[in-house]
């Protein structure tokens, strides 16, 4: 290595005085350093590193990991105070968990027993429940828990395989080793979010983590992916991850993963079961869907069979896994391995099922319904969280009907001690743990915090890989039990540090054999293809509603509100759009971002993060602006400052993005919008009877003031207006232009061109084109300009059905 | 007793209900007691697409789906049952509260396992006051079958018949409020008690025979579908069925169609018809004895 490259080292005793009041609590094992307050040798070169910075290159680094998060706008949805869903900035813990190899090796052994084990246990409960004929799991855990669903019982998953990805939450106990405190088997999340925090830590360390010989996550993807592409019952077999939706919390990682994968997006909406296959409604028509990664929960997922007040499912879903008409990941019913209880047995099934003991054991659980386990949790309460047995929650996830050392949390006015004489059945006690401490940077300060981390198994066809690192959660405070992970606190990116450097790895380097896949970018649900849609259409009508209100305020600027005709006529055509003149950005503007916003969440997959950031931009400044503006130019000006975000969203979109269907669909929305306003625009400002400034209006609301005097070298008429805004096929604004590119993308999208397959879309496209194409300026009248937008408006209604429906 | 039965469930829409997928158990169960002679399910119009299955409890179940929009759609079933008399001997159940250990002795999870028929289930949650109520009815001495019959007789006399009452979603504790509904209302509420005196307990779908016996009088919910619960008295009697409704043992008046732990397991019909308007019901029964 050159010398030039060297980090530079810290000055002598800068690594002393960084640690200097770092202080671990005596008894608990703390992940940086050793109880004789040594340092760890896996966390010397990033400790080395943090020392020889000073604190404002520190301060710098962190922050350009918080700006790339805040760039590709990772979230995760929070309850608000008045519990409504309310997005959070993503709290990345800027000092890395660091894990060696050795210790990761052993520890991922333990994940992969584990997640065999599990595949088992499910195996069984979903077939010859021999474990609860043996005696091995009380039937109740399984016949009252509700997931458990009997409709699946009997199924044999067409992979051979119930379980494909696993999530397991660990920590560290005070002896050192690893125990897990929760399986995560319905649907876990946090692979993505650990990739995000990867990607930001890559960014705060870009010195020292390409050299600091950390495992890259991007094969276990990599295997995890082609994996799920090999379960395909053939090539043209689909992928497709299944998300409950935008409002969901982790919605911004399903979107992620899919557009990092390159699968498709779906929501239950989307999905139809026909002819015992699943399919997806496409904006071509119903494609079939090979292998679903689930990311919703179970019991959701079909009306008919599971829970019947489900307005998310796919009817039909359940009876055509059954068939084995495709590969879910992971089956309806994994979520029964969530439940608490089942991890008072497990160690037990684990010798009885594998033959060997637990390498990785579970939080210590004791199921109340039977009578020695009760005895003992209500014999030592003081060390005890207990709580519904079958819940799927963590352990420090405490709902207000949890008992802590003894006591209730939300003060029942019954004793434990009768709770669970009553209730033993569905209670379960945990062991009160604690957890590791690992360093965190609090106020220029490494201070010790308690920690567990999210790690991430996936089958492929070679067993079961786990990935080399995870997802860290700190707590708030220092306090070592496992209490302080439930409020807030923030994540970590986790670092598995090996003896030698490793290479480099993307998820897009090419296979050893050349092989490379080929998506289909064609394929757009229509549910996209509709938000995508509509995203063209709100955002051109807010460019309709800004150029009128900055013609209405500069007039009100420049000749006051003395009621002249076309300021009434202004004032009209603004009522129109529901834009009241009195306020500067009226309410239903700042409405029409939002809901161009809303549109754009929800095809996060297929947007790019800066067209997102633009238009999220848009919509906040706006809101900003209406906060402060006054009537007038003040009014025009930020107007002037909306219509350049516009330019630049718009700009974004069509220079940037990949000519699929979803962006005709936005070009179609965007040019049908636009023909629509320009449409009524002209028909009350370019008419003969309309009123005196009528004609330099529409000029000006339509872009082409300078175009007009250069070309016609006359004042405005009927007849120049006419000419330019509705006929020039070479202006971008113009009536024709809007129909030509309407008539050529929809012409795109049904790959037809020929006259006897054209739709009613087509037809009635080409009818309005060519009545255009042949119109004389004079001809077009405001009663032909109504009629017009009317036959616009029913384009709008066909394109939905035909395409979008 | 054998019997013609002819079910048909139909449904009327105001506007065109787009393409619909439906579940059916309306094929009556073969048991030790009864025997599906012939018949079928069958809807009208044709479905594009069929699958006949048994569900978990074993329910016979009938997928279809309809690719085109509909204006009205008809189930039917159409056949004939042999019906026995259930075996009417001593009871031997043990008292009720003795039933907690014969159940915790059954390792199993099979369909027919106690289990599955304790505690809350969908439709059914705890409720306290329905608990007390059947607690008050009961005393610790009778053997499980009596204090189900005491339920059941109890339950019978608190319930006025009423079909207006209630809707086929209401809850349980809603008509045990109301003291009126009709056989699934008056069989939730019996089933919820059950549970909570610990008698596993689960709920029965079928038919009882139109016109009664000469000299006998007709029984309440002949003229549609008919619901009883049956309940688990220990491991030497097993599964007994009795009719709130009508506040008498299921016999040979009743055949049994689908059977689980509530009305959500066993609905004859449900579906996922999308229409914006709003659509009628219909619902006739015919169960004629042919000898």
């Amino acid at each position: 290595m050159a010398d030039d490259l060297a980090p530079p080292a810290p000055r002598p005793g800068a690594v002393e005085a960084l640690l200097g009041e770092y202080r671990p609590t005596p008894g608990i094992p703390d992940e940086l350093m050793r109880p004789d307050g040594t340092m760890r040798a896996a966390w010397a070169p990033l400790i080395s590193h943090l020392a020889a910075q000073d604190p404002e290159t520190r301060a710098a680094s962190f922050a350009r990991g918080d700006q790339y998060l805040h760039d590709t706008g990772v979230y995760f949805l929070q309850s608000d105070a008045k519990g409504g869903p309310m997005p959070r900035d993503w709290p990345l813990s800027h000092v890395p968990v660091i894990i060696s190899g050795a210790e990761w090796a052993d520890l991922a052994g333990g994940i992969a027993q584990r997640a065999e084990l599990l595949e088992r246990v499910m195996a069984d409960l979903y077939g010859p429940a021999t474990l609860v004929r043996g005696g091995m799991l009380p039937p109740e855990l399984l016949t009252r828990n509700p997931e458990w669903l009997r409709p699946v019982v009997g199924t044999r998953p067409r992979s051979g395989h119930f379980l494909h990805l696993l999530a397991f939450e660990i920590g560290r106990s005070p002896d050192g080793s690893w125990f897990v405190l929760g399986d995560r088997t319905q649907a876990p999340s946090g692979a993505g979010f650990a990739l995000e925090n990867r990607m930001a830590s890559g960014r705060i360390f870009p010195e020292l983590f390409p050299r600091a010989n950390v495992e890259r996550l991007a094969g276990f993807f990599r295997g995890f992916r082609d994996a799920l592409n090999g379960m395909r019952a053939s090539e043209e077999g689909r992928v497709a991850i299944l998300s409950p939706g935008q409002h969901t919390d982790t919605y911004y990682e399903h979107a992620y993963i899919a557009r990092y994968l390159g699968f498709m997006l779906l929501e239950t909406g989307d999905l139809k079961v026909e002819n015992g296959a699943l399919t997806v409604r496409t904006t071509r028509g119903p494609v079939p869907i090979d292998v679903l990664w689930r990311r919703l929960d179970a019991r959701f997922a079909d009306p008919l069979e599971l829970d019947e007040g489900s307005a998310l499912g796919t009817p039909g879903m359940v009876s055509a896994l059954r068939a084995g008409a495709m590969t879910m990941v992971n089956c309806l019913g994994s979520g029964v391995l969530e439940s608490r209880a089942l991890m008072a047995f497990l160690p037990r099934i684990a010798r009885e099922v594998l033959g060997e003991p637990l390498k990785l054991p579970n939080i210590a659980t004791w199921w109340c319904g039977q009578d020695r386990e009760r005895d003992y949790v209500a014999a030592n309460l003081d060390r005890m969280m207990i709580g519904p047995a079958l819940s799927t929650r963590l352990p420090f996830d405490i709902s207000g009907t949890t008992a802590l050392g003894g006591r209730f949390r939300a003060g029942a006015e019954q004793s434990v001690a009768d709770w669970l004489a009553r209730e033993g059945g569905a209670l379960c006690g945990q062991e009160a743990v604690t957890l590791s401490t690992t360093p965190a940077m609090i106020d220029g300060q490494l201070v010790p915090r308690p920690m567990v981390v999210r790690v991430f198994a996936a089958r492929t066809p070679q067993g079961w890989t786990v990935m080399p690192g995870g997802y860290a959660r700190i707590g708030q405070t220092d306090d070592p039990t496992a209490l302080a992970m439930q409020s807030g606190g923030s994540v970590a990116d986790v670092w598995v540090v090996g003896d030698a450097p490793v290479s480099l790895d993307t998820l897009t380097a090419p296979q050893r054999d050349g092989a490379f896949s080929r998506r289909h970018p064609g394929l757009l649900p229509a549910r996209a293809g509709d938000n995508l849609f509509w995203l063209g259409r709100y955002t051109e009508r807010a460019e309709t509603a800004v150029r009128i209100l900055r013609a209405y305020h500069l007039r009100i600027a420049a000749y006051g509100e003395t009621p002249l005709p076309l300021l009434e006529a202004l004032e009209a055509h603004m009522a129109g759009l529901d834009l009241d003149p009195e306020a500067p950005l009226p309410e239903p503007l700042l409405a029409m971002f939002d809901h161009a916003v809303g549109c754009a969440a929800g095809v996060r997959d297929r947007f790019s993060t800066d067209g997102w950031n633009a238009l999220n931009d848009l919509a906040r400044t706006a809101r900003d602006l209406a906060t402060r503006v006054k009537p007038g130019d003040d009014a025009a000006r930020a107007m002037s400052v909306l219509l350049r975000k516009l330019a630049g969203f718009s700009g974004l979109v069509h220079e940037n993005m990949f000519r699929f269907d979803g962006w005709r669909f936005l070009t179609i929305g965007r040019a049908l919008e636009r023909a629509i306003q320009m449409a009524a625009m002209l028909e009350r400002f370019a008419d003969f009877d309309s009123p005196s400034g009528g004609y330099d209006v529409a000029v000006e609301l339509g872009d082409s003031v300078m175009t007009h005097r250069r070309r016609y070298s006359v004042e405005t008429y009927q007849n120049t207006v006419m000419d330019l805004l509705a006929l020039d096929g070479d202006n971008p604004r113009s009536l024709v232009f809007q129909l030509a590119v309407l008539t050529e993308q929809e012409e795109k999208l049904s790959g037809t061109g020929r006259a006897s397959q054209r739709g009613e879309a087509a037809r009635a496209l080409l009818s309005l084109r060519t009545e255009l194409e042949i119109a004389a300026p004079d001809a077009l009248t405001a009663d032909r300009l109504a009629a017009i937008r009317g036959q616009l408006l029913q384009v709008s209604t066909m394109i939905s059905t035909q395409y979008l429906g | 007793m054998l019997y013609d039965i002819r079910l048909a469930i139909s449904y009327d829409y105001d506007s065109p209900a787009g393409a619909s997928r439906s579940l059916l158990r309306m094929l009556p169960r073969g048991s030790a007691d009864q025997q599906l002679l012939m018949g079928e399910v069958s809807t009208d119009p044709m479905p594009s697409w069929r699958r006949d299955g048994v569900d978990f409890f074993g329910n016979a179940t009938t997928e279809v789906a309809h690719d085109r929009p509909l204006r009205e759609i008809e189930f039917r079933f159409e056949g004939r049952v042999q019906r026995n008399a259930p075996l009417q001997g001593l009871d031997l159940s043990p008292p009720w509260p003795a039933l907690a250990p014969e159940i915790a002795a059954i390792h199993s999870v099979a369909p027919d396992a106690p289990h599955h028929f304790l505690g809350a289930s969908p439709r059914l949650p705890a409720a306290p006051e329905i608990a007390r109520f059947c607690r008050s009815v009961v005393s610790e001495d009778m053997t499980a079958l009596t204090a189900t019959r005491a339920v059941s007789d109890a339950l019978h006399a608190l319930f006025d018949f009423n079909p207006e009452a209630t809707e086929v979603t209401t809850a349980p504790i809603d008509a045990f409020r109301a003291r009126a509904g009709v056989c699934q209302d008056i069989s939730h509420v019996m089933i919820t008690g059950l549970r909570s005196l610990g008698i596993p307990a689960g709920y029965v779908s079928g038919f009882l025979r139109t016109e009664p016996p000469k000299g006998k009088p007709r029984l309440e919910g002949a003229d549609a579908m008919h619901a009883w619960v049956t309940a688990w008295c220990g491991a030497e009697t097993g599964w007994m069925q009795v009719d709130p409704t009508n506040a008498m043992d299921a016999g040979l008046d009743h055949v049994e169609v689908a059977l689980g732990r509530d009305y959500g397991d066993v609905a004859p019909v449900k579906g996922s018809l999308r229409s914006s308007g709003s659509h009628t019901t219909t619902h006739a029964v015919d169960v004629v004895p042919v000898g």
